[in-house]
């Protein structure tokens, strides 16, 4: 009951936009249902446009959706080569504020997760989650970096 | 007999075309100047004299009217992606019959606002953001507009949230300004009719009075229509099919006129293979679009041009025709737009259709939707944009520069497939047809009040070539 009173609450005030998708040619679309759920129950504002997703097209619909987070799935181990650039391209499309997650089986082959993260904060993303997270503790770190409460 | 009058008052002829309803037939048919800049009453006695001299005096039963004259109603759209808000304005406003001269995306810059200003149009379509989205770039775009010293009425059709206050400064701007639906309200997501019956609205209770319409309005049984909206009403009838009559199935049309290019597609554009997905929006099943640098007079050195940015020594070669016979061509048609290629000019029309075809196939490559391939860890796929019109049965084309031409298929034959437009999903074995009564918007006027006799008009008059 208190988690529904928050809900309206936060529907009073604007709710930020997140715009979700899962990238490249990665056509893994059970999670994203679960997510786009998850993000839209815990009172947020989600833009999902589903599998086999372009960063044209994520940078786009954040650009028209006035997103304040794009959420990023890849679960098909080429995760990567296809999110190297996002943070350049929006930059270029003047959205300097949005912050990047990123989650799911980003690399082939057996790899230290802190090393994974270091590559994907390298190339800007200000969260990464391994495979089989909670989407409870994205929604933690959402409401931290967007300063809710 | 019960003799329905259809008139299009176009921008150099008004054409008139007397229909025996009983019969299914066109009876009578006649063309006058279009008289705008005076009285356009006289052009419309003088074309309803030739008829009456054709038939004798009777009675008709309804006279109805459609218009591209003075410029036809003249348009620009703005949305804030390219690909998204800005397409569904510029969709919108085809759709409605407009001509739409500019589409602009993003903010609109001071540079921008003097073109508004240059273009004049009659409505600016103003979009942008979706449904609680963006709602910086309707407000910026409001300023800029509210400030184009040219009087124009703006629709906005933009994201909600913001609608009301980027009216409030139209409106202090001194712009006539009316709230719609937006036209993208989700992301991916067309709700283009509910700018289209602004468009419609708009026209009806401002345009025709400015465009000197209003004396010929009130004596027509039905409100004036731009022309290419009565076009588009007579090509969804042709492939639908009315209450008993049966539609020809998937179909596009191909306008060639002086000015534009107008192509009409008929078909759901869904993927026809298997492995292809839609990226982008998904296209509404009736899509028209026109475009402004494809035409046969005024815009004839935009189309030369577009060529000569191609490969102008591959076009000059696959005509038969060199570029110094092509630029004499250009110079006459500037300085006469009204010429046409027969009598003592006769020996340019292999440049004119050398035109022509280009007209076509570049105006199709752009209706068209496209496919990119793309390789997956389950192989090869394809990220389809636009509509696939590979399996559209017929394409009919209208216009003096193709029905007139010595080899029509030459010309329309371009709006068929070729690996010269590789990934252009247009049409792969079509039927074509040539409108040659020159009936389309006349059939789309009748269409509102005898779908099946209009439909049975058109399948009469159409030839196959």
């Amino acid at each position: 009951m208190e988690e529904m009173a928050k809900i309206e609450d936060m529907q009073e005030i604007e709710q930020p936009t997140l715009v979700l998708g899962v990238i490249g040619a990665d056509v893994h679309a059970v999670g994203n249902k679960i997510l786009n759920y998850t993000f839209t129950q815990a009172g947020f504002n989600v833009t999902n446009l589903g599998v086999m997703v372009s960063q044209k097209e994520f940078v786009e619909a954040a650009v028209e959706a006035d997103a304040a987070v794009i959420i990023v799935s890849s679960m098909y181990g080429h995760g990567e080569i296809d999110c190297k650039g996002l943070r350049e391209k929006c930059d270029e499309a003047g959205l300097t504020d949005i912050l990047l997650y990123v989650g799911g089986n980003l690399v082939v082959g057996k790899q230290e997760f802190t090393q994974v993260e270091k590559v994907f904060l390298e190339m800007g993303f200000n969260r990464v989650y391994p495979p089989g997270s909670d989407p409870k503790g994205a929604i933690e770190h959402l409401r931290q970096d967007l300063a809710l409460n | 007999m019960k003799i329905y009058l259809l008139t299009d008052f176009g921008s150099t002829y008004t054409k008139v075309t007397a229909v025996d309803i009983e019969s299914a037939k066109i009876v009578a048919f006649a063309k006058a100047f279009t008289t705008i800049e005076t009285d356009v009453n006289l052009g419309f006695d003088a074309a309803k004299k030739e008829i009456a001299a054709q038939l004798g005096q009777i009675e008709f039963e309804k006279c109805l009217a459609a218009s591209s004259a003075a410029g036809g109603l003249k348009m620009v759209s703005s949305g804030l992606v390219p690909d998204l808000t800005a397409k569904a304005s510029r969709l919108a406003a085809a759709s409605a019959g407009a001509k739409v001269v500019k589409t602009y995306s993003y903010e609109l810059t001071e540079f921008e606002s003097e073109e508004i200003a240059a273009i004049a149009p009659d409505i600016l379509l103003l979009s942008g953001g979706i449904d609680g989205g963006n709602k910086k770039v309707l407000l910026h775009n409001a300023e800029i507009i509210a400030s184009v010293p040219a009087n124009f009425s703006v629709i906005i059709a933009g994201n909600r949230s913001a609608a009301a206050g980027a009216a409030q400064i139209l409106q202090r701007g001194g712009k006539n300004t009316v709230i719609c639906e937006n036209v993208m309200p989700a992301f991916g997501k067309l709700n283009i009719l509910p700018a289209k019956a602004a468009i419609r609205d708009l026209f009806i209770e401002n345009i025709i009075t400015a465009k000197g319409l209003d004396a010929i309005a009130e004596i027509m049984d039905m409100e004036i229509i731009p022309t290419p909206l009565a076009v588009l009403e007579a090509c969804e009838l042709l492939s639908r099919g009315g209450d008993t009559e049966e539609g020809l199935g998937e179909l596009m049309a191909y306008d060639l006129g002086g000015a534009t290019t107008d192509v009409y597609s008929m078909a759901d554009g869904n993927p026809k293979v298997p492995n292809a997905f839609i990226s982008g929006i998904t296209e509404p099943f009736a899509k028209r679009t026109v475009e402004g640098d494809v035409g046969m007079r005024y815009s004839q050195s935009a189309l030369y041009d577009l060529i000569l940015e191609d490969n102008p020594s591959a076009f000059y070669a696959e005509y038969g025709i060199s570029a110094e016979k092509t630029s004499q061509w250009l110079e006459i048609c500037a300085a006469e737009p009204g010429v046409l290629p027969m009598g003592e000019y006769e020996d340019y029309s292999d440049v004119d259709s050398a035109l022509a075809a280009e007209a076509i196939r570049i105006s199709a490559a752009r209706h068209a939707g496209y496919n990119e391939k793309i390789y997956t860890p389950a192989g090869e796929m394809f990220s389809q944009s636009g509509k696939d019109l590979t399996q559209v049965r017929y394409v009919i084309g209208s216009g003096g520069a193709v029905i007139n031409a010595a080899n029509p298929r030459a010309i329309l034959q371009n709006a068929i497939y070729s690996p010269k437009d590789l990934n252009a999903l247009k049409p792969l074995r079509p039927k074509l047809l040539l409108d040659m009564e020159n009936c389309f918007a006349a059939m789309g006027l009748l269409s509102r009040f005898h779908g099946d006799v209009a439909l049975r008009i058109m399948k009469n008059s159409f030839q196959e070539v």
